[in-house]
């Protein structure tokens, strides 16, 4: 199925949740996601299920002013 | 630098009143001499998606700029709404493990990055309401710089002349205004070019500056950032010295009392 990743669409297996999402692109560092605008804590990554559409942001500290 | 003289921001005491940006670099190396050199604590961070599919081996900032080793500062660089704004707080602090202190600009248009007070501050009742520790970068009007306190923000931040300008601070009056009138710290933020800037910033009586293109875009920027610590020290030296009073005619430094002519 899929879903936009930031910005752009993504294909991903049917009822993967927000852990394998991360699995999947081999994420380290410091990160935080937005699920159609709702911010997931860490602690929920494994609960969430994705569905067909949904938006994820992927976000991280960089350099600025 | 007297040790007594330190200052804080939300209950933590720093000591460095030079708070710097991590934006403009040529590459991570230069932004962390630089930063090393300017002696700063308290450092900015900008909130972006990661890219995805290429940070296999890249590295990533918050290795080189520890928070453990330094105080981040999350801003809100390039919202233009209260909402968005909001959002990239919440974010911040998800990713720095509940880590609440943020740097919070909203602009009002592309080419000046002028601030938009009504936006700020719609941003700024929301997110002290949210237990956020606001350091909120606004203009130099004594007014709203009041408000924001007013509201709870941790800090007032108010701008030297428009980000990246280099021009130093455009109006001392208000500045002076602002500080004279606080009851929070007050950050010049945006505008320093030079390191005279910075201690005239500091000799006007605010608690620090927050810099970033004016240490990034000199042609030595580990240099000029030295600078910069030395001209924060020296305009906080010159502002508890008292200075002398300005005269509109001379007067003289040597008696005349024992003239042999």
């Amino acid at each position: 199925m899929n879903i936009l990743l930031n910005g752009d669409p993504h294909s991903i297996k049917q009822n993967s949740t927000i852990k394998d999402l991360i699995t999947n692109l081999q994420l380290d560092g410091k990160f935080a996601i937005e699920l159609n605008q709702d911010i997931i804590p860490r602690s929920e990554y494994l609960k969430i299920e994705l569905h067909s559409g949904d938006k994820i942001e992927i976000v991280q500290a960089i350099g600025g002013g | 630098m007297s040790s007594t003289d330190k200052f804080s921001i939300a209950g933590i005491n720093f000591t460095s009143r030079l708070l710097v940006g991590t934006g403009k670099y040529k590459d991570f190396a230069e932004t962390k001499n630089a930063i090393e050199a300017s002696g700063a604590e308290i450092v900015t961070v900008a909130i972006r998606r990661v890219n995805i599919g290429q940070n296999k081996d890249e590295p990533n900032l918050l290795e080189v700029i520890s928070p453990d080793k330094y105080t981040l500062l999350p801003n809100t660089a390039g919202c233009y709404d209260a909402e968005t704004a909001v959002r990239t707080c919440k974010l911040a602090r998800e990713l720095l493990d509940g880590h609440d202190l943020v740097k919070l600009e909203v602009f009002g248009d592309e080419k000046t990055l002028y601030p938009d007070v009504q936006q700020t501050f719609a941003a700024a009742k929301q997110l002290v309401k949210d237990n956020f520790k606001v350091m909120v970068y606004t203009t130099d009007d004594p007014i709203m710089a009041k408000r924001f306190e007013e509201i709870g923000v941790a800090a007032v931040m108010p701008l030297a002349a428009p980000i990246g300008s280099g021009l130093g601070i455009r109006n001392p009056y208000n500045i002076r205004t602002i500080i004279e009138n606080a009851s929070v710290p007050i950050i010049v933020d945006a505008g320093v070019g030079t390191a005279s800037d910075a201690a005239i910033a500091m000799e006007l009586g605010c608690d620090g500056v927050l810099m970033n293109t004016a240490i990034a875009e000199a042609k030595n920027p580990v240099l000029m950032a030295s600078a910069m610590k030395k001209a924060i020290e020296a305009g906080r030296e010159a502002y508890l010295a008292g200075r002398m009073p300005r005269r509109a005619y001379a007067s003289a430094s040597s008696p005349l009392d024992g003239q042999f002519f």
